[in-house]
């Protein structure tokens, strides 16, 4: 079962609402994903963890429903610095 | 439950460095795992795959044991890594030979 981008990006933005989001659809087949996100509430956390709340906000759909997502997290600063 | 927990947890401390992954080394069933496998390989460190599809228990068991819902996932010295997304982006950085050169040593 496919979800739409849209959709990805609503919840993640739900559970962290200062997420910037960018999501591209790899396949053009709703099915495989890859997202950015970026949020100043990831400042101080591991990468581990920066992706442990994206998918806490994807709730349990990730390695469900949505079998694809690559995923890259910052915090605002890391990502602008290289 | 417990006993596949328990049975990763030996897995995982008993092993430098182990991938937990769909397929095997040789014939990886999905573009994550097998990016994963490229990612080590690149690497050339000795590393020991868990091919979870053999294993019901360990492929739902390892992705409460580290709080993870994806596979595959890495382990360096009983640690859990991350993903195929963070392999890569410490691959690229230098961070994951680093680590996984200081477990070798």
């Amino acid at each position: 079962m496919a979800m739409s981008a849209s959709e990805i990006e609503r919840l993640i933005k739900a559970s962290i609402p200062d997420a910037e989001v960018e999501i591209v659809d790899l396949a053009g087949d709703g099915d495989h994903y890859s997202a950015k996100v970026l949020s100043r509430t990831f400042i101080g956390l591991t990468r581990v963890q920066q992706h442990q709340r994206v998918y806490a906000a994807l709730g349990g759909r990730m390695g469900g429903e949505l079998h694809a997502l690559q995923l890259q997290t910052a915090a605002p600063r890391e990502m602008t610095s290289d | 439950m417990t006993d596949a927990r328990e049975r990763i947890d030996e897995i995982v401390r008993g092993n430098q460095v182990v991938l937990f992954m769909k397929g095997t080394e040789l014939f990886p069933q999905c573009g994550f795992s097998s990016r994963a496998v490229a990612i080590l390989e690149h690497l050339a460190v000795p590393f020991k795959t868990v091919d979870v599809l053999q294993d019901p228990d360990i492929r739902q068991g390892i992705k409460s044991y580290s709080d993870w819902p994806t596979i595959p996932q890495l382990y360096v010295n009983g640690e859990f890594v991350g993903g195929s997304d963070i392999m890569m982006e410490m691959f690229e950085s230098g961070e994951l030979k680093q680590l996984i050169g200081a477990a070798a040593e």
